[in-house]
């Protein structure tokens, strides 16, 4: 069994989709996350031991590599491709209750703001390492992040930026959240913010790459 | 008045332009607004800013259309506008700036083709319909720029290339990684970006945007030692962005900006403009910089 998920970590990490995929040249005409996936659950291993055991690593192990800038977006893309490839074949386990994620993460772009690529990037890599993601898409107004909030009871939200001027509107969605959810779970990303802007908009955490932010989404769970 | 990189070959060192997006800003475009749509609603204030930098002594100026390509304008509801929005922001370039050079802007997509996002064919086509409309309204160049992806740069480069008589320019986005390489969103270095834009066809290439102009020096000089004769133009941002109370700031002056500008020469930048964060008074200083060395 350790074999079989050590493979698929490997498949995550390096961005192995299925045995047709070229990339990455050195696992070529190899199995990938797919086929893999689905002969782990055929050979009855569970569900929840895939994700935190095969697909958890091999995220964690290409967000460090992000973070140490010895991968780059490419990379990071494929290793998210080959991930929601296998948790294709997962997703009936999660929707019984036998697979359990770590929690609900809420995300989206803030409203002005029209860029997806980090967003996308981090909801990707959040919910690989155990998280639901719902993605609340571009230019999100104050009032959709609260609802989405209300409605997912204890869901730690995520506010995105791009552009300098967005900021703006992401210092007065964080306060707008605060007001409304005073114990709300607030972290902030994006090409212009900082840990500065971050403590001085109230927001409760900063990282300067995805792998930061799952960090601190499990310290909360931890 | 010939051609931008005819006058690098005589040797010449030349000015381009300083920021737009954020200069917009300034004149009250909000976030969540089309740039681009402004060519058509308020043309005096973009007209505005290309003229302030022809007055601060550039030698050639962009266009209004960073934006300008149906996948961006689209968000917007703007993309059946591509052509016109684009010939418009050439238009008030060409008018401002008389007998001086006119870069159409052309920014990426925002899609990423590796993701199968849109197909080679569409981008190739966006890209085409985009750098029609700008030499319709009167761009002497394509300026590509603030790319990330290699395929892309390449796509957008061959589109401009066979459906415009332009000359047709590339410059690329890099950041310094934590062992001081320089690479791209995407990974690319400059050494990679060299012999791919090159070989695309793009008569001039080089960097814009990044965290400020003391990087670009270094970006240069490895630009130079992968081609020794490729024209290369640097659009350099006033550093990093700095906010405070519900304002960004960009920290370099232009007094920093212009004294840098000879390490760039001497790394082998044939054209110096500003990218965010840059006003018309950075460009007046790089301007006089030029003209007290060897202009």
């Amino acid at each position: 069994m350790n074999e079989i998920l050590s493979k698929i970590a490997g498949c995550v990490e390096f961005g192995k989709i299925n045995r047709a995929a070229p990339y990455p040249p050195h696992m070529k005409d190899q199995e990938g996350a797919d086929e893999l996936t689905r002969q782990a659950l055929e050979e009855g291993v569970s569900a929840q031991d895939i994700l935190t055991k095969g697909l958890m690593p091999g995220m964690e192990r290409i967000g460090i590599k992000f973070r140490e800038n010895k991968v780059f977006v490419p990379q990071v893309l494929m290793a998210a491709k080959a991930m929601s490839t296998a948790l294709v074949h997962l997703k009936p386990f999660f929707l019984t209750g036998e697979v359990k994620q770590k929690g609900t993460f809420i995300i989206g772009t803030v409203e002005g703001d029209l860029h997806d690529i980090g967003k996308n990037l981090v909801s990707m890599m959040v919910e690989g390492n155990g998280w639901e993601v719902i993605d609340l898409g571009i230019d999100v107004k104050a009032e959709t992040f609260i609802e989405a909030l209300k409605k997912h009871e204890n869901a730690i939200v995520g506010l995105s930026a791009l552009l300098t001027t967005t900021m703006v509107n992401m210092e007065r969605i964080a306060k707008a959240i605060r007001a409304e959810i005073p114990e709300a779970k607030i972290a902030v990303g994006g090409a212009p913010v900082t840990q500065d802007f971050c403590d001085r908009i109230g927001a409760d955490a900063y990282s300067a790459d995805p792998q930061g932010l799952v960090e601190f989404l499990n310290s909360l769970v931890a | 008045m010939g051609k931008i990189v005819d006058q690098i070959m005589q040797g010449r060192i030349l000015v381009s332009d300083g920021a737009w997006g954020t200069f917009l800003q300034q004149k009250g475009l909000k976030a969540g607004e089309c740039p681009e749509e402004w060519n058509l609603s308020h043309p005096d204030d973009v007209y505005d800013i290309a003229k302030s930098y022809i007055e601060a002594g550039a030698d050639m100026v962009e266009t209004n259309s960073f934006g300008g390509t149906c996948f961006k304008l689209g968000r917007y509801g703007l993309g059946d506008k591509v052509f016109e929005l684009n010939k418009a922001a050439a238009e008030l370039s060409r008018k401002a700036a008389g007998n001086k050079f006119v870069l159409g802007s052309v920014g990426p997509t925002g899609k990423i083709l590796m993701m199968g996002d849109v197909s080679e064919d569409e981008m190739y086509e966006a890209f085409k319909e985009q750098a029609m409309g700008l030499e319709a309204g009167g761009a002497d160049a394509i300026m590509i720029e603030t790319m990330t992806d290699l395929d892309e740069a390449r796509i957008a480069i061959r589109a401009a290339k066979e459906n415009t008589q332009c000359e047709v320019f590339c410059t690329m986005t890099f950041e310094k990684t934590l062992s001081g390489e320089f690479r791209s969103m995407m990974g690319i270095s400059p050494t990679d970006m060299v012999n791919t834009l090159v070989d695309a066809g793009a008569e001039l290439i080089g960097a814009n945007c990044g965290n400020g102009i003391a990087n670009m020096i270094g970006i240069v000089e490895e630009i130079r030692k992968a081609n020794s004769a490729v024209p290369v133009l640097v659009h350099a941002n006033a550093g990093m962005p700095v906010y405070c109370d519900g304002e960004t700031h960009f920290p370099e002056t232009p007094e920093e900006m212009a004294r840098l500008v000879p390490e760039l020469l001497r790394a082998g930048a044939n054209i110096i403009g500003g990218c965010c964060g840059t006003t018309p008074e950075h460009i007046r200083k790089v301007r006089e910089v030029l003209s007290s060395t060897r202009c």
